[in-house]
């Protein structure tokens, strides 16, 4: 499977990434090689594996249900760029 | 042309925890904005979540109560898109392994008839926070106190078939969510919210037409009427000509419309892939049994109990197992009086109307289930008649009494059923009304049942209400016919 240019900028645009005109023939190409890397991994017979959804041989810990953070609004609003009545403001997203 | 319809609804459902599926932010419903939302709620770099066992407990109560496999071995997956209220640029949902698997759902219809509902899977995620487009002088507002609140997606099988019976299962899915404890079921403040996948096809037609969501719906009434309301405008679309698109629609309940929500479904290519800062959750059968044996008695199990133990009609059954808060009342109502069907004629009757004229949950009702009980004691042994037990009632209600037994003393409503003390009240009426004694001896048997009434009623408000109705009609009798 390989990718064209009209692929990468989709790709691109899901990933809010602004790529030139000069930087979608590199890229499309270096996606490409990984795809080859990957096309050879897949001929590698895996059946009867048990496909893994994370390389560590180990289980999530879960957390027992207690509130233990408190409200530090104030400290985390001071880096945003705009609040407002203790918003964070942003640019329009609606039309 | 005949049209089926043909729905399935994804509800999601807020999962009543304390803190947040990932982080331990609290998760109070109305708190000032941005106070709950701490560095994990943020997206903040270098933050891990950590999973809420409690989440994890719900979810699998939900799975156990419906039937379904349980996952032994949970994914969770990132699903990416970008809008401001997802600080990460990533839902953390699950895709290919969802913690609840395939089960189903029995409702009951309005004629009375079972449905069986499949239930294609119910996953873990998180929510978002919530965005205010209004008042900020060209920009939005982001609210992420909601963001990373624990939701369980509750997904069915294309298995409905009308409004009617969406209702039905969504209050279904209402009532075993709040049988369970696992979430308040508060669907004005978005505790449950409703996702319709509505289409037509024609009778007997086996493939399904094209769908249309319907996004966010959240009420009951809502829901029958967007769903009625897109159906209508499908057969429309299609009866002239047109073509249902696949998209997602807004219900607008002012109008009472359906409206187009996203032109380009371009954008809706999640790339969703398994979330690297999460291992696998396992789940051992240990933490199953144990879940299992905590299970309460479920809305189903409880009615065909009512019905066995207490000899309650299908139909009072299927209301007083409505909801858990209700059925308890009702038990502990019949346990203080010991007659479940008076215990079920009070609690449908009378209770009901004074909860909802004054638009009262059960649990914040006026006259308690002990006070009730106690009442109805006193009418099962002809302390007050049924009648005066409504003046009683109201005087509960209005918390003239701590019990009905001193309401009863305190206004002196006690039943009088000394047969002296009647007969004299009796024969004061029949002399005042000396005209109306002759005609009616004078009457024929048809007319006499009309008269006879006139009688009692006279009697009773004589004896403001307090004799014994039936003796009243016994001894009246006697007097009449001489």
């Amino acid at each position: 499977m390989a990718l064209e240019r009209s692929d990468v900028e989709k790709i691109a645009h899901l990933a809010r990434l602004g790529l030139d005109d000069a930087e979608l023939p590199r890229t499309t190409e270096t996606l490409n090689d990984i795809l080859g890397l990957i096309d050879r991994m897949q001929a590698v017979d895996t059946h009867g594996i048990e496909p893994l959804a994370h390389p560590l041989e180990a289980t999530q810990r879960l957390r027992p249900d207690e509130v233990t953070e408190s409200n530090r609004r104030d400290a985390y609003q001071a880096i945003a760029p705009a609040v407002e009545n203790g918003l964070y403001l942003v640019p329009k997203v609606i039309e | 042309m005949q049209w089926e319809t043909v729905i399935g609804l994804e509800i999601h459902a807020q999962l009543a925890t304390r803190s947040k599926i990932f982080s331990g932010s609290a998760t109070t419903f109305g708190a000032e904005p941005n106070t709950q939302a701490s560095l994990i709620d943020l997206g903040m770099p270098g933050t891990l979540p950590v999973l809420n066992e409690e989440a994890v407990r719900m979810a699998v109560k939900f799975g156990l109560a419906i039937e379904a496999e349980i996952g032994h071995t949970n994914v969770f997956a990132r699903k990416n898109y970008f809008y401001p209220d997802l600080p990460k640029g990533y839902q953390t949902s699950q895709m290919d392994k969802p913690i609840v698997g395939k089960g189903f759902l029995d409702i009951t219809l309005e004629d009375g008839t079972v449905k069986r509902i499949g239930i294609t899977r119910a996953h873990l995620e998180e929510d978002a926070g919530k965005s205010l487009h209004e008042d900020f002088h060209g920009m939005s507002g982001i609210d992420l106190n909601r963001a990373g609140t624990p939701l369980l997606e509750i997904v069915s099988e294309p298995d409905i078939r009308s409004a009617k019976e969406a209702v039905a299962y969504v209050k279904a899915i209402h009532a075993l969510v709040r049988y369970l404890g696992i979430c308040d079921g508060n669907m004005a403040e978005g505790s449950l919210r409703c996702d319709c996948n509505v289409s037509v096809r024609p009778k007997g037609q086996e493939a399904f037409g094209t769908r249309a969501e319907i996004k966010n719906v959240n009420s009951f009434r809502f829901i029958e009427r967007a769903i009625n309301h897109e159906v209508q405008r499908q057969i429309e679309l299609i009866e002239d000509g047109g073509k249902v698109v696949q998209e997602t629609r807004l219900y607008d309940p002012n109008k009472d419309e359906t409206r187009s929500m996203r032109s380009k479904e371009e954008a809706n290519d999640y790339r969703y892939f398994p979330c690297p800062d999460l291992l696998p959750v396992v789940i051992e059968p240990g933490f199953l049994d144990e879940v299992r044996a905590g299970l309460p008695e479920l809305p189903g199990e409880k009615r065909a109990r009512f019905e066995r133990e207490h000899g309650l009609s299908a139909y009072d059954a299927n209301v007083l197992s409505a909801s858990r808060e209700l059925a308890d009342y009702f038990e502990q109502v019949q346990q203080v009086c010991g007659d479940a069907k008076l215990a079920a004629n009070w609690v449908m009757g009378e209770l009901s109307s004074l909860l909802n004229k004054d638009n009262l949950e059960i649990d914040r009702s006026p006259v308690s289930a002990a006070q009730l009980g106690g009442m109805i004691l006193r009418i099962k042994d002809n302390t007050i008649s049924g009648k005066i037990a409504k003046m009683v009632f109201e005087a509960l209600a209005a918390g003239e009494g701590a019990s009905a037994d001193a309401v009863i003393e305190a206004k002196g409503l006690k039943q009088v059923t000394d047969s002296g003390a009647i007969e004299a009240v009796l024969d004061e009426v029949l002399a005042a009304n000396a005209a109306q004694v002759e005609q009616y001896r004078a009457s024929d048997e048809a007319k006499r049942a009309k008269m006879f009434g006139f009688f009692v009623g006279q009697a009773m408000k004589a004896s403001k209400g307090k004799a014994n109705p039936g003796q009243v009609n016994e001894l009246l009798k006697k007097k009449l016919e001489g």
